[in-house]
């Protein structure tokens, strides 16, 4: 779509940017020793540590990636929003306490309290770096976005390869490496601090605009001079064909008792005027090189099955996907090394509760705001319709460079908050889980930092190279793919650890290594991986559905349960 | 021997007893919610287009009581968490 580069967008972004390293190296001064690089000290107020949560927590998939799914598909992308906040509960009420009593820096650390295994430790810290990168990848992607969005720099194309794409998941990846290898958890922490607490506030102002801007038709009627063809259900009226791609993937174009404008809504008022108004629905036909505009009710918007279509099949088999997802979100946010790490950053058990609250209660609320946020988008008339991930910055856009430029840049430190964290846990996975604990080499304070910091250049590159690659999947649903994995690796080590006596050594190894490597497996053969992967768009892939959580978490449980049995007798029991 | 103050908190008495029985407790109650949802979603996906409070549809109204009711009842969670007593 036609838009201008804009320099007051771009000095605005800089100037984030530049405030976020200048913060990084400052803090970073403070963090020379391992308890200090990994851990903060331990020293991090529960308020502090709770917005930091939000701050790693809300990354490019719940602010891009959500916000876009809602705005082209509908209710379907806020139950992202529902399952990524139930996953807190199980966080909360399971996991915040015992968790923190069981470790020293990692999660590894916990799962290996009351073992001291070395197989415990490789398995752990293997399933970190997996789940790590695969939650890596989505990030680089909305980063890539949000930098050509903001650049509009010429198309440039190599070998299919998008350039400007891959300008900007460069540039986010050298930012981050640079904060996590000068800093640590210290300037990680207060840097998701920032992060999530300007997400929050600026977003709340966002919807209000939305509000106060209210809802006003923005595009012309299907039937207007189209040809008329069989209306199928939901649809309201013709189709309209076109070679040129709309101005925008969603146009208002009527609303009820025939308005044009609304003029400012309430929260319910709003939802409502969506429901009675008349939205066209632009897709691309690949087979005819035509985008079809297909017009629908708004209250079509507002339900399930927009984007899993499978709920709407009388076949079991084909809701199976949305079941599995909903079971990796509520899963999957106690299993993920980046959050539980955060647990360390804490003087004890009460703080880490405290800070889980305060935690659930911002990205709880953010979280609603997203429902507004992707609604906005929706009839804001300004949804590039080659790009799902940029309905947000985009809606900010229709408001002035100035909300756009604030967003973008949010966006951005959005990114590199939760990169940060991420890679920070790869780094500690690697530094003190495999090279210290596994492999016996004992390092001094000194030793082990280093060794974290280049761990996290290599995972870095590593991540930045995937994100190129990956540049035509929406990030909330790679996120959703990263949830399952973790859930499947990690959260029946972690629960069967806190409540079941019989759990092993050899039971834990077995069940992270079968949940980590059956996930990836499952997921690297699915239509989706075929299509976005490795660019096959026809293949539909081995699998029966994208989610593989439903299959690899009991299976992950079963396999501990049954080794455990297998290989009691010759271990000592656990006292919980 | 490492210089840092990171610890691990291996205290385990009847406060935090009291505190996982009644997250286990909480986490059942807000799992039917959720498996409720889920639930519905699935098999009787038509019943979240029925109108409910202030012309808002159940998919709307349920959406964001779950979310709501992860903030209350983590709230109430942590106002009933005992802390430990002092030696």
């Amino acid at each position: 779509m036609p838009q201008q580069t804009s320099v007051l967008a771009i000095v605005i972004f800089l100037m984030f940017v530049g405030f976020t390293l200048g913060l990084s190296f400052w803090l970073g001064r403070k963090a020379k020793t391992a308890g200090g690089y990994f851990a903060a000290h331990g020293q991090v107020g529960w308020f502090v540590n709770g917005i930091a949560f939000a701050g790693d927590y809300l990354s490019a998939a719940s602010f891009l990636g959500i916000c876009g799914m809602i705005a082209f598909y509908g209710y379907d992308g806020f139950l992202y929003s529902i399952g990524f906040l139930a996953g807190w509960v199980v966080a909360l009420f399971v996991i915040a306490e015992p968790i923190k009593r069981l470790g020293k820096y990692t999660f590894a650390d916990a799962l290996d309290a009351k073992f001291n295994s070395k197989g415990i430790k490789l398995a752990a810290a293997i399933s970190t770096l997996v789940v790590s990168i695969f939650y890596l990848i989505p990030q680089m992607v909305g980063a890539g976005s949000l930098l050509k969005a903001l650049l509009h720099l010429p198309a440039h194309n190599w070998h299919g390869l998008d350039l400007n794409h891959a300008l900007g998941v460069i540039v986010v990846g050298g930012v981050v490496i640079t904060i996590v290898v000068t800093a640590g958890m210290v300037s990680t922490t207060w840097v998701q601090f920032i992060k999530g607490s300007l997400l929050v506030v600026f977003c709340s102002g966002l919807v209000v605009a939305i509000l106060a801007n209210g809802i006003n038709v923005n595009g012309e009627r299907a039937s207007d001079g189209a040809a008329s063809v069989t209306v199928a259900p939901g649809q309201l009226a013709a189709t309209r064909v076109t070679p040129e791609p709309p101005t925008s993937a969603r146009q208002v174009t009527a609303l009820e008792g025939g308005k044009i404008v609304t003029g400012p809504l309430g929260p319910s008022e709003f939802i409502a005027e969506l429901s009675d108004a008349t939205i066209l629905q632009w897709k691309k036909d690949p087979a005819a090189g035509m985008w079809v505009g297909t017009e629908v009710r708004g209250s079509d918007q507002l339900v399930p099955g927009g984007y899993f279509t499978g709920i709407r099949s009388p076949e079991l088999v084909k809701k199976l996907d949305f079941i599995s997802l909903m079971l990796a979100l509520f899963c999957g946010t106690a299993s993920l090394p980046h959050i539980l790490i955060r647990y360390y950053t804490v003087k004890d058990a009460a703080a880490a509760r405290k800070s889980t609250v305060v935690g659930i209660i911002s990205i709880g609320f953010f979280y609603m705001l997203t429902l507004y946020i992707g609604l906005g988008a929706m009839v804001s008339g300004a949804m590039d319709p080659a790009d799902s991930n940029m309905a947000a910055p985009l809606l900010a856009r229709t408001f002035g460079d100035v909300p756009f430029a604030l967003i973008t840049a949010i966006a951005f430190t959005t990114v590199l908050g939760t990169v940060s964290g991420l890679i920070l846990a790869a780094a500690g996975a690697v530094a003190h889980d495999l090279i210290e604990s596994v492999m016996g080499h004992k390092l001094n304070d000194h030793a082990k930092v280093g060794a974290a910091k280049w761990a996290s250049v290599v995972v870095g590159a590593i991540a930045v190279v995937l994100g190129i690659l990956a540049k035509d999947f929406n990030v909330g649903f790679l996120v959703g793919w990263a949830f399952n994995v973790a859930a499947s690796a990690n959260l029946p080590a972690i629960v069967m650890l806190l409540f079941w006596r019989g759990t092993t050594k050899q039971g834990m190894i077995a069940s992270i290594l079968v949940g980590t490597f059956g996930s990836v497996t499952w997921l690297l053969l699915t239509k989706e991986a075929f299509a976005n992967f490795y660019g096959i768009k026809t293949h539909d892939g081995y699998m029966p559905f994208s989610q593989p959580g439903l299959v690899t978490i009991p299976l992950s449980f079963a396999v501990l349960v049954v080794v455990s049995l297998l290989t009691r007798k010759s271990n000592y029991r656990i006292a919980v | 021997m490492h210089a840092d103050t990171v610890k691990p908190d291996t205290g385990v008495d009847a406060s935090s007893i009291h505190n996982a029985r009644l997250g286990i407790v909480f986490f059942l109650f807000y799992f039917l919610l959720y498996a409720g949802f889920v639930a519905i979603v699935t098999f009787k996906y038509e019943w979240m287009a029925r109108p409910m409070l202030g012309g808002l549809n159940l998919a709307i109204v349920y959406g964001m009581g779950l979310i709501l009711a992860a903030i209350v009842m983590a709230i109430i969670y942590m106002l009933l968490c005992k802390r430990p007593v002092a030696p």
